[in-house]
Order: C-alpha cells, then sequence, then structure tokens
C-alpha cells in the first residue's frame, strides 16, 4: 500500500464513503499484544480471573484498540496532518472472537477558518452490526 | 459519590520521550502495515522527520505518567467499576519518534446521571513538544458505576 493522498475535495458529498477496515476475529492474543504495546496493563482485557471477579463473563477488548483501527480507517484515507480531530464513543462491549468492521462516511462539507474541511461520521460495528464505538473526525486540507 | 471539590484539579505535568520501538510495537498491536509507520526510509520520504505518532497512541504515551493511578487515588474510584465512555483528541501539530513530550492533565469536570448511579469524569490534557509546540489536546470520559 502506499501513503494515502488527499481526495479532491470538490468532487466529495455528503453520504461518500470511505473503503471499509475489516479485521480478523479479535483473539486473546490481539489483547495481549495491546496491553503491552498500548502500555494500558488493565487486567481486565488480558486476566480472565481478574475479569470474573469484576462481574465480567470474560476478558473483552479494549476500547482504545478499536480507536487505534478506526484511526486507521482515516488515516487510510487522507495524510494523518490532514486529520484535525477524532472523537470516539465507546457504545458498547467489544468481545473476544468478535469480526470488526470500521466503517466512515463523509456527514458534511464545509470550510472552516478558510480551510476545506469534512466533517466523518465514523463506526465500528460486529458481524451482526451491533454499533461498538461511534464518533466523528475532522478532516481539513491544507 | 466523588466529591466535587475536583474539579479543576491540576497534575503535576510529565515528559515522556516517543520512542521508535515502541512505535512499531503498537503498529503490530493494532494491524498497521503502512510502511510510513514503520519503515523510517518510507516515512522521511513522505517528508516526516522519522517515524509519525500515530492518531491515537497520545493516550497511550499519557499512561507513562509517573502515577497512571493517580486521578484513581485522588477521586477514590475503584479500578472493577469503572469504564472508558468518550476518548477525544484534537489535532495541532504531527508528532514524531525522538520526541519528547509534556503532558499536563487536569480535572475538567465530574457530573452524575441516573440519580448517581453513572458518574463521569472528564479529564482534559494539553501535550506540547520540546519546541513548546503545542502537539494535541486530549479528552477521556471515564464512567463510575456506583452499585
Amino acid at each position: 500500500m502506499t501513503t494515502a493522498k488527499l481526495p479532491d475535495w470538490n468532487s466529495l458529498q455528503p453520504g461518500d464513503a470511505l473503503p471499509p477496515l475489516e479485521l480478523p476475529p479479535i483473539s486473546r492474543l490481539d489483547l495481549a499484544l495491546y496491553c503491552g504495546a498500548s502500555g494500558d496493563h488493565n487486567p481486565i482485557h488480558v486476566d480472565i480471573d481478574f475479569a470474573r471477579s469484576a462481574g465480567m463473563p470474560d476478558v473483552f477488548a479494549h476500547g482504545m484498540l478499536s480507536a487505534a483501527w478506526l484511526a486507521r480507517l482515516v488515516t487510510n484515507w487522507v495524510p494523518q496532518a490532514a486529520i484535525r480531530s477524532l472523537d470516539v464513543r465507546f457504545a458498547a462491549l467489544t468481545q473476544v472472537g468478535e469480526r470488526i468492521r470500521c466503517t466512515g462516511t463523509v456527514d458534511e462539507k464545509f470550510e472552516h477558518e478558510g480551510r476545506r474541511s469534512v466533517r466523518l461520521k465514523i463506526a465500528t460495528a460486529n458481524a451482526s452490526g451491533g454499533i461498538k464505538l461511534s464518533g466523528e473526525a475532522l478532516v481539513a486540507w491544507p | 459519590m466523588i466529591d466535587r471539590r475536583h474539579i479543576g484539579h491540576q497534575l503535576p505535568p510529565f515528559q515522556v520521550e516517543v520512542e521508535k520501538g515502541r512505535l512499531r510495537f503498537f503498529a503490530k498491536a493494532t494491524g498497521q502495515t503502512e510502511p510510513v509507520y514503520i519503515d523510517e526510509s518510507a516515512a522521511r520520504d513522505a517528508g516526516h522527520p522519522g517515524l509519525p505518532v500515530p492518531p491515537t497512541f497520545l493516550f497511550c504515551l499519557e499512561m507513562e505518567s509517573p502515577n497512571p493511578a493517580a486521578i484513581r487515588e485522588l477521586l477514590g474510584m475503584d479500578y472493577r467499576s469503572l469504564l472508558h465512555g468518550e476518548q477525544g483528541f484534537s489535532y495541532h501539530a504531527m508528532a514524531y519518534a525522538g520526541d519528547t513530550l509534556t503532558f499536563r492533565q487536569h480535572i475538567e469536570d465530574i457530573y452524575d446521571k441516573k440519580n448517581g448511579a453513572l458518574e463521569f469524569v472528564v479529564r482534559k490534557t494539553r501535550v506540547s513538544n520540546q519546541r513548546d509546540e503545542l502537539v494535541a489536546e486530549l479528552r477521556c470520559v471515564t464512567v463510575v458505576r456506583n452499585q
């Protein structure tokens, strides 16, 4: 793959979809690697004994792992320097074994402080369409 | 209930050096295979001075605080009752491997819903680099489930 180039702002329309990002089913190894790489050592994501002591049936994925995938969705579409903001809400837990799909659509197109901009709606969902994270990203052209 | 007098509380600033090995490990853990994020020559070819810090990794660097539990301890929150509710980033400048970033955190707000069954702690963090340029502002909402 090559580094993302900015799409032509003039040709973008609200409702346009970004190429989706599909992830393989989440494994316990994925959570262990993210625990180490992220520095988020909360045991609830990797230690089933701890998770059960907190009343959960099993460990579950770090919300910020899904947020990192949403960031990949956007940086696959535009160079990172064009991203002005990224905001996510954690709507539901992402479970081991779930196959997550990241999607984004152009929600609004506008000029802000003289810069051509778009607001994206972004989300992650499991195979049955259950929303896990939802949010938005603001992208500005130089 | 969490004492609302902590609204506005500032934590001691801390500095974190961005290590390129950490960035490559993060790329692996998040399935990132774009050369710009793992190969320094590809990053330079794309106009970057080094491996870029990806958008959400600033949150990870924030966890390198000398005491990541500082707010939990200050507010007396039980680890087991906490959920990450929201996370936001506003970006002002790119950060790169080799940068030394300064994190300035404060408690922006504390509020509750459902008659106190859920409490929300909003932390805001300003991140600047070794040239004192603003890199990003982070907003973290932690949800406390009171039984």
